[in-house]
């Protein structure tokens, strides 16, 4: 008895800290959906791709993952602006969300293929000298590197925050995502910040990708487990709701833990399906999702 | 019109039955047999992607589900003549449907988006599923079938027409819906939802019958796969690769048109297995297969088809208003298919 409810701590634990790195990485993909209303299939290859430059870095020239953020979030961001200029700008259809969900799909393969190239298939993981030690308080094992993750989430979520809520152009982001019509009558200029908000959203994964790569060992096609795990997030947190999305990851990266603590690993991918169904079933729009429009 | 589509079809059904007839190499009815699987498919996909509108991104799903109920079967049953796993293969049809059909009520409720949400996850949840499970479907050691007991020089033929039989069927359905009041809805469900619900049109079934036909065509070209290949892994059966050349192939050919899978997966298997030829690696293969698609969606985001037809009206048009004799200008676009393939060079980006 004991040792299931210690189990079950243990679980949640693992859950939450685990779940400010998928808040990260969902906060970047609800964010170009409440933009663009695009579904990017490529955030998942984007965070994979983060992760092998810091682990390049680090391997090669000795540089701390944690350290090489803002280099990476640089490039990635460089790289989700050009992806949105030269991919998704000139789809001017009115089945444009359609094909948008395809040519996301297309650069995620894309990436696959290139990252298979550079980095081979081999699974790879960024071995820090810190990698494997642990605090133990009451029992409950806590993993530094997961500790540092969840932290180094909520600060890369906290500077999003302020970058939303206190610079101009978080306000034309705003007001883009609640009525890009009138945001634009009001002069923002709608497909600067849909460029400059697909990089943006690519930018969270550079963090995201440097602490994946401490977590979990990782080949070009892991970017297939995580992006199943992310649009699962976002659905629950509500299409284009960034708050939605940390509080919704929270709740499924819990939920998986547990169930994978509690019962077998086996059952916990599935855990984020059936997360899913229920919530098409019960709420559509997701926690926070508005049926109309997108709410930040 | 009629007459010439009847003709059409009787020339394409007739050259398809009498091919391995003629004495092909064994590649070649290989290759034959992964073309009509994708064209099968595609035109399956295409009943909901093109003519609904309803992107799924998880027809693989369906695809290794077939292929390891097959697998799974002939764990327990004998193969005796070689041709009891295509007589279960119906079975196969009606578990994809079966399964299908909650997925899509729930799914189809949202738009298109979520839908294509749902079945990508779908399609990566069974993979991981039949990774994890490894008591039922062997894990990553695979599931092993039976070996075909067929005679060498004949091997392919049993399972190109198997394949075929898939492609005919598709496509009739697709030929039956289009003169029916069903395609009539499909048609309105992909113009305006709303409105197509506001004059009284059934979308919720019309939407969740049509996912269900398409999955289970699919599901059983994955269980003649599963049986032509003899072994069936979870990265192969579950391979977003397979749903992205469904989704490929008809947008190439045209979403919405009855040839226009059909003329994209005649035009895309070739071409892929060149690539694979020349490019070795699989890696650069991705590359350049993603490449196509992104050339595709950008230049030609309406396929070849569609593209054709309009210009055809065009000359059309043109040749009305300045007295010419309109029956000549019909001939000249039906040569021009291939000319209008992206090349597949550029494909790094």
């Amino acid at each position: 008895m004991t040792g299931s409810v210690h189990a079950l701590i243990q679980g949640v634990v693992l859950g939450i800290l685990t779940g400010g790195v998928y808040a990260l990485m969902a906060s970047g993909q609800t964010l170009i959906f409440g933009i663009m209303k695009v579904v990017n299939l490529a955030q998942g290859a984007l965070v994979i791709l983060a992760a092998y430059l810091s682990y390049t870095l680090f391997t090669s020239f000795g540089l701390d993952p944690l350290l090489t953020i803002p280099l990476t979030t640089v490039i990635m961001f460089g790289l989700g602006v050009v992806i949105q200029l030269v991919f998704l700008r000139p789809l001017k259809r009115e089945d444009s969300a359609q094909l948008s969900l395809l040519v996301t799909f297309a650069v995620a393969l894309l990436l696959e293929g290139f990252m298979s190239v550079v980095w081979k298939t081999t699974y790879r993981s960024t071995n820090t000298d810190y990698a494997n030690s642990s605090w133990t308080f009451w029992g409950i094992q806590f993993t530094v590197v997961r500790v540092v993750a969840f932290v180094l989430s909520l600060v890369a979520l906290g500077l999003l925050f302020l970058l939303l809520n206190r610079t101009k152009f978080g306000r034309a982001v705003r007001a883009t995502v609640q009525n890009p019509m009138s945001a634009e009558l009001l002069g923002v200029e709608s497909k600067r910040v849909a460029a400059l908000g697909f990089g943006l959203g690519a930018a969270t994964a550079a963090a995201a990708g440097s602490v994946y790569g401490l977590l979990y060992p990782f080949n070009s096609g892991s970017h297939y487990d995580l992006i199943s795990e992310l649009l699962s997030i976002v659905v629950l947190g509500g299409l284009g709701s960034v708050g939605g999305a940390v509080i919704a990851a929270l709740i499924v990266s819990t939920s998986s833990a547990v169930v994978a603590t509690v019962f077998s690993p086996t059952w916990s991918s599935f855990t984020f399906f059936v997360i899913l169904i229920l919530v098409l079933l019960v709420r559509p729009q997701g926690l926070f999702g508005t049926v109309e429009r997108g709410a930040l | 019109m009629s007459i010439r589509s009847l003709v059409r079809g009787g020339v394409f059904v007739a050259a398809l039955m009498a091919l391995p007839l003629l004495g092909f190499e064994h590649w070649v009815l290989n290759l034959m047999i992964f073309t009509l699987m994708y064209a099968a498919m595609s035109s399956a996909w295409n009943l909901v992607g093109g003519f609904a509108g309803y992107p799924s991104l998880g027809h693989a799903a369906f695809f290794g589900l077939g292929a390891y109920f097959v697998g799974l079967w002939f764990q327990h049953h004998a193969v005796v003549t070689g041709y009891e796993p295509f007589l279960v293969l119906p079975i196969a049809g009606l578990i994809a449907a079966v399964v299908g059909f909650p997925i899509a009520w729930i799914a189809m409720r949202t738009r298109a988006d979520v839908f294509a949400i749902v079945t990508i996850t779908l399609l990566f949840v069974a993979q991981t599923l039949a990774f994890n499970l490894d008591s039922l479907t062997g894990g990553a050691q695979g599931l092993a079938m039976p070996t075909p007991p067929f005679e060498l020089a004949r091997f392919e033929w049993p399972f190109y027409y198997a394949m075929l039989w898939i492609l005919l069927a598709s496509m009739g359905i697709t030929y039956l819906s289009m003169r029916s009041k069903v395609g009539l809805s499909l048609d309105a469900i992909r113009a305006d939802e709303d409105k197509a619900l506001g004059v009284g049109v059934h979308v919720q079934g019309v939407k969740v019958l049509s996912f269900s036909i398409s999955v289970a065509l699919v599901a059983m070209a994955g269980g003649v796969w599963a049986y032509y290949e003899t072994f069936t892994y979870p990265q192969f059966a579950f391979d977003p690769i397979i749903t992205i050349g469904m989704v490929l192939m008809c947008f190439l050919g045209g979403r919405g048109t009855l040839w226009g899978p059909v003329i994209g997966a005649f035009i895309l298997v070739p071409g892929q297995q060149y690539l694979a030829y020349r490019l070795g690696g699989s890696q650069f293969y991705l590359i350049a297969y993603a490449g196509v698609f992104l050339l595709i969606m950008l230049l030609m985001p309406r396929g070849i088809l569609p593209t054709i037809a309009d210009r055809v009206r065009r000359r059309r048009a043109i040749a009305a208003s300045s007295e010419g004799p309109p029956p000549a200008d019909a001939s000249p676009p039906t040569a021009g298919p291939g000319s209008n393939v992206p090349v597949p060079s550029g494909g790094a980006a």
